[in-house]
């Protein structure tokens, strides 16, 4: 029987894989893969918590709100690094220090 | 005869206006002003002469001196120092004294013009001259102490200047520099007169009077108690003043030096008045002098008398046996004084003026010719050398032929100096070897070397001048032949003051009679000696032990002239008695007088050499150490703000750099951290959940 | 002429701001400044001869007293007035000034400056023998400091910024003692003042004060009042100056310019006995007896010393800067002499006629040193066969200094001894070698530098000119007075003698028993 420890298991290993995506990538797209993978992480946790606790909608809801704000998020994002492709070549986010104190 | 103040100011007045006009407008007046000068100086004589008649023959000072004080002088302010006048005081002594000075100075004016003639500063000599006869004047005039001490530095003054004449010349005789004989006069008389300003002071603290008679009341009315030795210390010091102006051993060092200065100065100043004014100034201050005090003035003139005469012996420049002979001269009026015989003293001190002032007038007369005749064959003079000397009488020989008025004075002046019956000088001469006669053998036998000296000066006296009389007049010429024909008699205005003093050698002026056994003339008489302030006074000797003295010490004192003349008449034949062998023979008591005693060079070695030395060390020690401590001070302080500047800098400011440093540096440190990459801040992020999460847990 | 003394101290201000205005473009300007100068301290002059015919000889009051209120808060006042004592002094820096400035009429460098300076050290001068506030009296004294550290350092010889400087902390050394004994002073008095007068009277003291209550003697067994006496003495000993702070006197007299080495000589060394005994003697009277001795010893040492280390000189200069020493010496033993009234006087005589003699000396040192750019005695030699009128002005100027009868310095000297010989015999004989070593260094001088065979670097013609007239002019008013002191004192006695009679009585009496024989 898949109880809750096992969803919470794996979205850890989710949120882990994210966190590494983002601190050892550093190209700009593997960076956002990085930042869905943990969002997605947080999602699998409010679906899980929702099903497992009182039984209600609350979490999915939570989680689609989620879903949604990150596909913005997302576009938001891609058209930034579209744009500092276009200004340094590159998407290398280490190269793009202008705005570096 | 009364005489008014007016009379004493017109004295003192004249030669002083005669002084300031020589001295701005001299050299614009014809002939150089010397007519002002001898003027203002002839009406002087004038009116001396009249005090002095009046004196003599209506008694005018008989009791009660003239006196006129001019109140006010130091102040108006009512008691006391400031309440002190000053003033005029006339009589006897004084009257003489005018009349000596006035004299002598217009008969020695009189020949300066023809001695001085062609001078460029001929106007200013004249000046000094008067300068100085009012100098006299003043010292001779005064009624106080203070008078008299300003008068004896004034005359000081005018002998400096007059010394100095003829500053410009290296040298005017062997060893004599003007410049620098001028300063020995002063400072040596300077020395003295520190003695007398002592003297002055410290009758002036017992008395608070400066007035002769008020100080001589004060004295006698026990204004020094139980204090005689300070009385006798105070006369010793006043006689300080007198030692250096007579020329007193050991004082005299600077009198051979004056010679200096032109003839007729010597003449005048340095034989004839000014010197006397150490004899004046005992004289007047006779009534302060205690025994001992006297005892010990009478000592050092005695010494002097013999010590002058010696070195006079061997002397051959014909100023210095002059001079030498004035030293020891004076000393016979200072002892004179001191043992009693108060007028055989100043009589002494007149004749003395008319004779040595004819002697030295003489000697100018000579050297001028000497010098003409040498400039007329072309011999360049030259005082370094004997050669060429014309004041060495050694050069002279026999100018009788072409001077006669010259030598017929001088052998007169001889004679009265040597003290020959029919002459002044006998007179006087005798008086005082009579009073020294009575002090020394009669009354106070443990005193006898005082008369010893005497009567030893005595022969000597007659010797030395008799020497001087042959050496220079006698004998045949030596001079080149184109020389000799220069050797002329000199003018009329040098030649007539020479007769007139030579007239006023004779007897017959001061006593009828010529052996003074009969009459004793008028001087004792004119010149009393006043009556002692002091408590316990010296016992006159009764009359009639002094006239047998008196007749004792004449003969004595006859066959002394006669042996000094027989021992010179030997020298003139020349090989019987000889100071060239003498000389020759390497003979140290011969050396020892030619340098007189070497008591110059003493001086020179200690005194002087010993000041200068102290001053050089003084000057170091104030440069090197008084001004060193205050640089050191100096450095000290700038040594001591350096260190504070370091302290400052690296310690109190180094603190607050090092806080603001270590600030900066930890900042630099730790801004490290913040690289700019998102992954170091999740890094960051993801450690410290970590470490937040096991914290937690545990 | 009420106000005679504000007017008499402050015209030279009034002179010195004319000549500040003066533009130095303009063409003529450096006469224009040197005749206002001129203009200036002649109308000081014309004053002080009103002051001296005003002068009522009769008093030893203060005389034309002004008093006005100046900083109200501490009591400070506006006080100017003269007696007997300071009367000659005033008197003196008139004369000195007016002197001065034709003895500047040479002075090339920056001439506006000069004179300005020089008119505010007259203000200054004059100030300090006038005020009779110690505030004032402070005030004035600091004044004249400042324009003679620039006279020196700006105007001088080779060396002036060392002498300027040594001058100026000497003297402030000086300064400061004096502030904090006068600080002492006011401190304990009973009614807040800073008057000199008020202070000479000892009931104006809190007779519980430190100062007059018998203190431990802490410091070197020295009471409080001894203690203020001594930073007054030493101030003014600086000023004098007494041995053995006499060392800035030579430095400072070589390097200034000669109209300011005049006024060094002939007024500023009056200002330290002129403090002693305005302040020292009526204010601490029986401390000065206390120390009277003391003085005595320094003033003998001062004749002596001075004399014999004049005689080493080899600078004209310095030589008679020593000789100032000397002569100054006088002064200091004639004050402490009170068996009779010729102490006083005579210190306060010789006040004056040493600051008209010395200023004559360096006037003619400055002639000779104008004409052959040195001072060396040795380098000269037989200048009076080149130069008879400067050469008879330069000895009858020495021979006042050495004292010579007929010379006012003679006076003094013989008023110092007779006052000195009743009250430290001793001191005296001692003193009166300084006679005797004075006519040694000047006549050695003399010998050396005018007498003797022509030097031949002054053989041709124009080598060493005559002196001029307007050197003539400068030194000649001096040698007037000289002379007429000389032969007839009781003019500047009489100024003097009832001031001094009534100091002498507060002197004897605080001496007491120890004055009679």
């Amino acid at each position: 029987m898949v109880q809750l420890p096992h969803f919470l298991t794996v979205s850890a290993l989710l949120f882990a894989a994210g966190v590494f995506a983002v601190v050892t990538r550093r190209n700009a797209v593997a960076l956002l893969m990085g930042v869905e993978l943990m969002l997605n992480a947080a999602n699998l946790n409010f679906a899980a918590f929702s099903r497992f606790s009182h039984n209600s909608l609350d979490g999915q809801i939570f989680a689609m709100l989620s879903i949604v704000t990150a596909a913005a998020e997302v576009a938001v994002a891609l058209a930034i690094v579209l744009n500092i492709y276009r200004n340094i070549e590159t998407i290398d986010a280490d190269q793009a220090g202008d705005l570096r104190g | 005869m009364e005489t008014t103040i007016t009379t004493y100011a017109l004295i003192l007045a004249l030669p002083l206006v005669a002084f300031v006009v020589q001295v701005f407008f001299g050299k614009r007046l014809p002939r150089g002003g010397d007519w002002l000068v001898i003027g203002a100086i002839c009406i002087d004589l004038l009116l001396s002469l009249r005090v002095f008649f009046g004196a003599l023959f209506f008694s005018s000072f008989a009791g009660t001196p003239f006196v006129w004080n001019l109140r006010g002088w130091l102040g108006d302010a009512g008691t006391g120092v400031l309440a002190l006048s000053t003033g005029i005081l006339v009589d006897n002594v004084t009257a003489m004294m005018l009349v000596v000075v006035t004299s002598c100075s217009t008969l020695i004016f009189l020949f300066s013009t023809g001695y001085m003639a062609g001078h460029r500063r001929y106007s200013l000599f004249f000046a000094y001259l008067s300068l100085f006869a009012f100098s006299m004047l003043l010292l001779v005039l005064g009624n106080n102490l203070i008078a008299l001490f300003m008068g004896w530095e004034l005359v000081g003054l005018s002998s400096y200047l007059l010394i100095g004449f003829l500053f410009e010349e290296p040298v005017v005789a062997p060893d004599i520099v003007p410049a620098s004989a001028c300063k020995k006069a002063f400072i040596t008389n300077r020395i003295g007169d520190t003695g007398f300003l002592l003297g002055i002071l410290t009758l002036f603290s017992f008395t608070g009077k400066i007035a002769y008679g008020d100080v001589f009341e004060a004295v006698r009315n026990g204004a020094f108690g139980d204090h005689t030795t300070l009385l006798t210390v105070a006369g010793i010091l006043l006689f300080c003043g007198a030692m250096a102006k007579s020329a007193q051993f050991p004082l005299h060092v600077w009198l051979p030096d004056a010679m200096a200065g032109p003839t007729p100065v010597s003449a005048l100043i340095h034989a004839a008045t000014m010197v006397a004014a150490g004899v004046y100034m005992v004289a007047r201050l006779y009534p302060l002098f205690t025994p001992d005090a006297l005892t010990f003035i009478a000592y050092v003139g005695a010494f002097t008398a013999l010590f002058g005469a010696t070195i006079a012996l061997v002397m051959n420049d014909i100023k210095r046996v002059l001079a030498y002979s004035t030293i020891s001269q004076l000393g016979y009026m200072v002892f004179g004084l001191g043992v009693g015989a108060y007028s055989a003293g100043l009589f002494h001190l007149m004749t003395h003026a008319f004779f040595k002032a004819l002697l030295f007038l003489a000697a100018g007369s000579v050297i001028h010719a000497m010098h003409r005749a040498y400039h007329y064959a072309g011999l360049e003079w030259n005082p370094r050398s004997r050669e060429n000397d014309a004041q060495d009488m050694r050069n002279m020989d026999g100018l009788r032929k072409a001077m006669p008025v010259t030598f017929a004075t001088t052998a007169v002046a001889v004679l009265a100096i040597s003290g020959v019956p029919f002459t002044s000088g006998f007179l006087s001469k005798d008086m005082i070897l009579g009073g020294a006669f009575a002090f020394g053998f009669v009354e106070n036998p443990q005193h006898f070397l005082i008369p010893v000296f005497g009567f030893a000066a005595a022969v000597l006296t007659a010797f030395y001048m008799a020497r001087l009389l042959i050496m220079t007049f006698l004998g045949t010429n030596r001079m080149a032949e184109r020389g000799q024909e220069a050797l002329r008699e000199s003018p009329w205005n040098m030649t007539v003051p020479l007769v007139l003093l030579a007239v006023l050698c004779g007897w017959f002026w001061y006593n009828p009679d010529p052996t003074t056994i009969f009459a004793k003339g008028w001087v004792s008489s004119f010149l009393t000696p006043p009556a002692s302030a002091v408590p316990q006074t010296l016992v006159a000797a009764p009359a009639d032990a002094h006239h047998a003295a008196h007749v004792a010490a004449m003969l004595v004192s006859l066959s002394c002239a006669g042996a000094g003349f027989f021992a010179a008449w030997m020298l003139g034949r020349r090989g019987a008695i000889s100071l060239e062998h003498w000389r020759l023979s390497g003979s140290r008591v011969y050396y020892l007088l030619a340098n007189k005693y070497y008591v110059d060079e003493l001086y020179n070695r200690t005194v002087v050499a010993g000041m200068v030395q102290v001053s050089r060390i003084l000057g170091w020690f104030d440069k090197v150490l008084v001004d060193g401590v205050v640089n050191a001070t100096g450095r000290f302080q700038t040594g001591l703000s350096e260190l504070s500047g370091f302290v400052d800098r690296y310690g109190v400011d180094g603190l607050v750099n090092a806080l603001a440093g270590f600030v900066r540096d930890t900042g630099n440190e730790v801004r490290q951290i913040q690289t700019g990459r998102i992954q170091n801040y999740v890094v960051y992020a993801t450690v410290g959940l970590i470490v937040l999460i096991v914290v937690t847990g545990m | 002429m009420s106000n005679i003394l504000s007017w008499l101290t402050f015209l030279p201000l009034v002179g010195m701001a004319a000549i500040l205005v003066i533009p130095t473009r303009l063409r003529k300007s450096t006469g224009l400044i040197r005749y206002v100068a001129l203009g200036t301290t002649l109308g000081c002059f014309a004053l002080a001869a009103w002051l001296f015919f005003a002068f009522d000889r009769s008093s030893s009051a203060m005389q034309f007293v002004e008093n006005a209120d100046w900083i109200p808060y501490f009591s400070i006042r506006y006080t100017l007035g003269v007696d007997g004592l300071s009367i000659l002094m005033v008197l003196l820096t008139q004369i000195i000034g007016l002197v001065g400035v034709i003895a500047s009429w040479n002075i090339t460098k920056a001439v506006k400056g000069y004179f300005a300076l020089y008119l505010l050290l007259q203000t200054g001068m004059t100030g300090v023998f006038c005020a009779l506030d110690f505030v004032l009296f402070y005030v004035f004294w600091e004044v004249m400091l400042l324009p003679m550290y620039f006279l020196i350092g700006i105007w001088g010889g080779p060396r002036k910024e060392y002498a300027a400087i040594k001058f100026f902390l000497y003297t402030l050394l000086g300064s400061v003692l004096m502030l904090l004994a006068i600080l002492a002073l006011y401190l304990n008095m009973q009614a807040p003042s800073f008057s000199i007068t008020a202070m000479a009277d000892p009931a104006n003291f809190r007779a519980d004060g430190w100062l007059v209550r018998n203190m431990p003697t802490w410091f070197f067994g020295l009471t409080p009042k001894e203690l203020v006496w001594l930073a007054f003495f030493v101030g003014f000993a600086i000023k004098i100056p007494a041995f053995p702070f006499h060392t800035w006197l030579p430095d400072a007299h070589v390097e200034a310019p000669t109209a300011i080495s005049v006024i060094l000589a002939g007024i500023l060394l009056k200002m330290g006995t002129y403090g002693i005994l305005r302040v020292n003697f009526p204010i601490l009277p029986a401390e000065t007896v206390h120390f009277a001795t003391f003085i005595a010893v320094i003033a003998v040492i001062n004749i002596v010393y001075g004399a014999l280390c004049a005689m080493a000189q080899k600078d004209l200069k310095s030589l008679v800067a020593y000789s100032s020493i000397s002569h100054m010496g006088y002064v200091m033993l004639g004050m402490v002499s009170w068996r009779n009234e010729a102490g006083l006087n005579g210190a306060v005589l010789q006040m004056f006629n040493h600051g008209t003699i010395t200023a004559m000396l360096f006037l003619l040192v400055g002639v000779v040193y104008d004409r052959a750019h040195h001072r060396r005695i040795d380098g000269f030699g037989g200048l009076w066969a080149k130069a008879p009128v400067f050469s008879s002005l330069f000895v009858v100027a020495s021979m006042a200094a050495l004292g010579l009868p007929g010379l006012s310095g003679f006076i003094s000297e013989l008023l110092v001894f007779m006052g000195a010989f009743a009250s430290h015999r001793v001191f005296a004989v001692i003193a009166s070698s300084g006679i005797v070593l004075g006519a040694a260094y000047l006549l050695w001088t003399i010998q050396r530098v005018f007498m003797g065979p022509l030097n031949q670097a002054y053989a041709e013609k124009d080598a060493m000119p005559e002196i001029s007239p307007r050197e003539i002019a400068s030194v000649v008013p001096l040698m007037a007075i000289v002379i007429v002191l000389g032969v007839y004192p009781a003019p500047a006695l009489n100024l003097i003698g009832p001031t001094l009679g009534s100091l002498l009585q507060t002197m004897q009496s605080a001496a007491g028993a120890a004055i009679l024989p």
